[in-house]
């Protein structure tokens, strides 16, 4: 009879750990979750001005953002994340807020490019001064546009902050 | 509380045997290349009336201009059209040189000629890209934005930016060609004609594309023309009218090149016309690299980028140390004529044309933006009419919009 | 043709409308009377010397601040072209600040539609026969027409569609169904979640 080895826990991530004999994983229940929620961001494709361009960049061939479990759904009902890409103007932000609101909980938001943190160059009538008067924001990306670099490292970000949570799938718990 | 697309979808009313739906698609919608809005009202899958809704991007550029210097509101052309953004550059220079009275060096029109074909093919790739994606062909989609990474590479060695150049300046561009992008982009222009050829291998007489495109959003010459259309979809109904041709500007009359031309004017004519456009962009591209002539990049009157509106005490003309000629003192308030000019010029989405009103100081008293997407939209209603709802996706790609330009 | 031979074209067709003629870095704008625009333009559109068959632009332009050049307190502004015969002319109708409307053009270019509506939008010129004159780019019930002079670049108050949002949001935050909520234990990652939204823009 051959010897029985006991295989060596794999690290993932912070908390959880893979049995490799097992195929089984290892940790606190919140840290699982956030584990498979970092890792399947699926953002909403809600290209508004010139980021949504970069957007598809990165979303592209060179830069291909499947390589981080983020891959772009066209309904806000199978989002988790809102990339807000471009400048929103006030005839879209009731627009913008309804289609945040249909995303089901938890949801992020990204603000891409300047316009959406901040208004950008355009101080006009026309256009709101960033998109965290309507909705919350989680990362702002800067740049006008940002490169899609910038943008991986957004979601990067946005990673970092979904490892940290605790407990949220259920306001009540 | 107004929120525009709450009603998505009104109740069927049978009406005899046909059932009248209306439907609204957009602003939030994938193929409608933004935040473009249409309502439809639907018999079965025919579309009875099209409407289009823009708007949903308006940021009050033209406001905004009248409030910047000239030097300032260049920025704001990027953002029209951000896909072929250093055609809008061009052309917004052109006008503005022609207001002021300013003249542009030889070599820097050369490399704004090819600048403005860069921008062309790369607004033609993304184009055939986004086009062919919402008509099903994800694989061109790919092969399109590997080259395109390319040219976006090529930007950057130009002028450091990817998509918003503000590269050319008011009489000249900001800085000079280096011997890296001039290999680079002879060895892109080398390569790209193959490249072409493989999209068309993969589209060209592919079965299913052919029946989204062939006899789809049909528009005689006279028609496109009375609706506003100018570009490749003007050219596709077989009007012969490209401003490069027509009133040329920067170096065009220097290069040899043809306008391709279509004479169904249904999609896979523009489809054809833009493809056949590439290769030319690429000839004019070539011969511009061929012949770019030495000397300076930016014109003595060009003015500074600070524009004053008041010269201060005496100025040195013709110092170009800082990318910008300085102005010499004329007189207060003086610095510029006033009048009203309109010049328009082929960017790859059509006709772009700036009308200016200049009172004399640095500012534009009006600037009015021509925008080809903006009658390309209102030409939507038109085209789609009778039509089904898969061919208003193929129609929208076709027409080309960008909802930066349109909504302004 | 030269475009001041247009010019002189009109004067002679049209005597008692042309206004006056402006010549500026080699192209020509003629002013005219508003009332027959829509006949001036026809006959430019129709006639074997000039066949303006392409309407470049459209737009309007408010004089309230215009030192020289101006024509009565708004402008229409039509640059036509002739792709048979390139070459160009640029048209401007004088409108009176009482009563700024003018008739519409689309009967004779179907694209003048929503340049028409464009312009009524943002300047609040009206085109008398317009089918359909709705704003087009700004939302219906806007209020004030941003391109005039007087409109400030900000705007002047809130478009009500965006106090209507505010207020729904407020109304949301007050019954604690808050958007996004980090739970006790959260700590600094849920930072952004206090819906740190800004005052009124």
């Amino acid at each position: 009879m051959g010897e029985v080895t006991v295989p060596s826990m794999v690290r993932l991530e912070e908390g959880v750990r893979w049995i490799p004999g097992a195929n089984a994983l290892l940790g606190p229940l919140n840290k699982l979750v956030n584990w498979g929620r970092a890792g399947s961001i699926w953002p909403v494709t809600f290209g508004l001005a010139c980021c949504a361009i970069e957007m598809m960049d990165a979303g592209a061939s060179t830069n291909d953002l499947d390589r981080f479990g983020i891959l772009f759904r066209a309904s806000p009902r199978q989002g988790d994340c809102l990339v807000v890409a471009g400048t929103v103007s006030k005839k879209m932000a009731p627009v913008l807020r309804r289609v945040y609101d249909q995303m089901p909980e938890p949801r992020y938001v990204l603000a891409m490019g300047s316009c959406a943190c901040s208004g950008g160059v355009f101080d006009t009538y026309a256009v709101t001064q960033g998109v965290d008067q309507i909705m919350p924001v989680d990362v702002y990306v800067p740049g006008c546009p940002p490169r899609p670099e910038a943008l991986m490292e957004g979601f990067i970000k946005l990673q970092e902050k979904i490892l940290k949570e605790q407990f949220r799938w259920s306001q009540w718990r | 509380m107004s929120v525009p697309s709450r009603k998505i979808l009104e109740v069927p009313v049978a009406d005899g045997e046909n059932e009248r739906y209306s439907l609204r698609m957009g602003p939030q919608h994938p193929a409608t290349h933004g935040v473009l809005r249409v309502d439809l009202d639907l018999d079965g899958e025919t579309i009875m009336r099209c409407t289009p809704q823009v708007g949903y991007l308006h940021r009050g550029f033209e406001k905004l201009a009248e409030n910047r210097t000239y030097a300032q509101a260049l920025i704001l052309t990027d953002r029209l059209d951000y896909i072929g953004a250093m055609a809008n550059n061009v052309g917004y220079c052109v006008a503005v040189e022609r207001l002021l009275g300013i003249s542009v060096p030889m070599r820097a029109k050369y490399i704004r000629t090819i600048a403005a074909e860069m921008s062309r093919l790369s607004s033609h790739l993304l184009w055939l890209a986004t086009h062919a994606l919402d008509v099903g062909a994800m694989t061109v989609f790919l092969y399109c934005f590997r080259e395109r990474e390319i040219l976006l590479d090529l930007f950057e060695e130009l002028c450091g930016a990817r998509l918003t150049y503000s590269y050319p300046r008011i009489g000249g561009v900001r800085q000079d060609v280096t011997s890296r992008f001039v290999d680079e982009l002879g060895r892109f222009i080398d390569i790209f004609p193959s490249r072409i050829e493989e999209y068309e291998t993969l589209i060209d007489t592919n079965r299913i594309w052919l029946k989204r495109t062939v006899g789809v959003g049909k528009l005689s010459g006279a028609e496109a023309l009375a609706l506003g259309i100018t570009g490749a979809c003007l050219r596709g109904s077989g009007v012969d009218y490209d401003l490069r041709k027509h009133q040329p500007y920067d170096a065009y009359d220097q290069v040899d090149f043809e306008v391709p031309l279509g004479s169904d004017g249904d999609v896979y004519a523009r489809y054809r016309c833009r493809m056949e456009e590439m290769h030319q962009s690429i000839r004019i591209i070539r011969q511009c690299l061929d012949q770019l002539p030495p000397g300076p990049i930016i014109g003595p009157d060009a003015p500074d980028l600070i524009m004053a509106n008041r010269a201060p005490a005496r100025m040195a003309a013709g110092s170009n140390r800082y990318g910008g000629g300085l102005i010499q003192l004329i007189r207060d308030q003086d610095l510029f004529p006033s009048g009203d000019i309109y010049v328009a010029t082929e960017v790859p989405k059509g006709e772009l044309g700036f009308y200016f009103i200049s009172e004399g100081s640095n500012r534009p008293y009006r600037m009015h933006i021509r925008s080809p997407s903006f009658m390309h939209i209102s030409a939507l209603a038109v085209v789609a009419r009778g039509g089904l709802i898969a061919d208003l996706i193929a129609n929208i790609g076709s027409l080309d919009v960008v909802l930066g330009e349109s909504d302004r | 043709m030269e475009s001041m031979a247009i010019a002189d074209g009109l004067q002679a067709r049209f005597p008692e409308e042309i206004l006056q003629c402006f010549s500026f870095q080699g192209q020509v704008g003629v002013g005219i009377r508003p009332d027959r625009v829509v006949e001036i333009l026809g006959w430019l559109r129709d006639d074997q010397a000039m066949r303006m068959d392409h309407l470049r632009s459209l737009c309007g332009v408010d004089n309230a601040r215009r030192k020289n050049g101006g024509l009565g307190r708004f402008e229409v502004v039509y640059n036509l072209y002739s792709i048979a015969l390139r070459h160009e002319i640029r048209i401007r109708a004088q409108l009176t600040e009482e009563d700024p409307s003018i008739d519409s053009v689309v009967s004779l270019w179907s694209g003048a539609d929503w340049m028409e509506r464009e312009t009524y939008d943002l300047m609040g010129i009206r085109f008398n026969g317009h089918p359909n004159l709705r704003r087009v780019l700004l939302p219906d019930d806007w209020e004030g027409h941003p391109l005039r002079k007087e409109y400030p670049l900000r705007g002047r108050g809130e478009w009500v569609g965006i106090t209507d949002l505010q207020a729904k949001l407020e109304e949301l935050d007050a019954h604690g169904f808050k958007a996004d909520d980090p739970g006790p234990e959260a700590g600094d990652a849920g930072d952004a979640a206090t819906g740190k939204r800004k005052g009124d823009c």
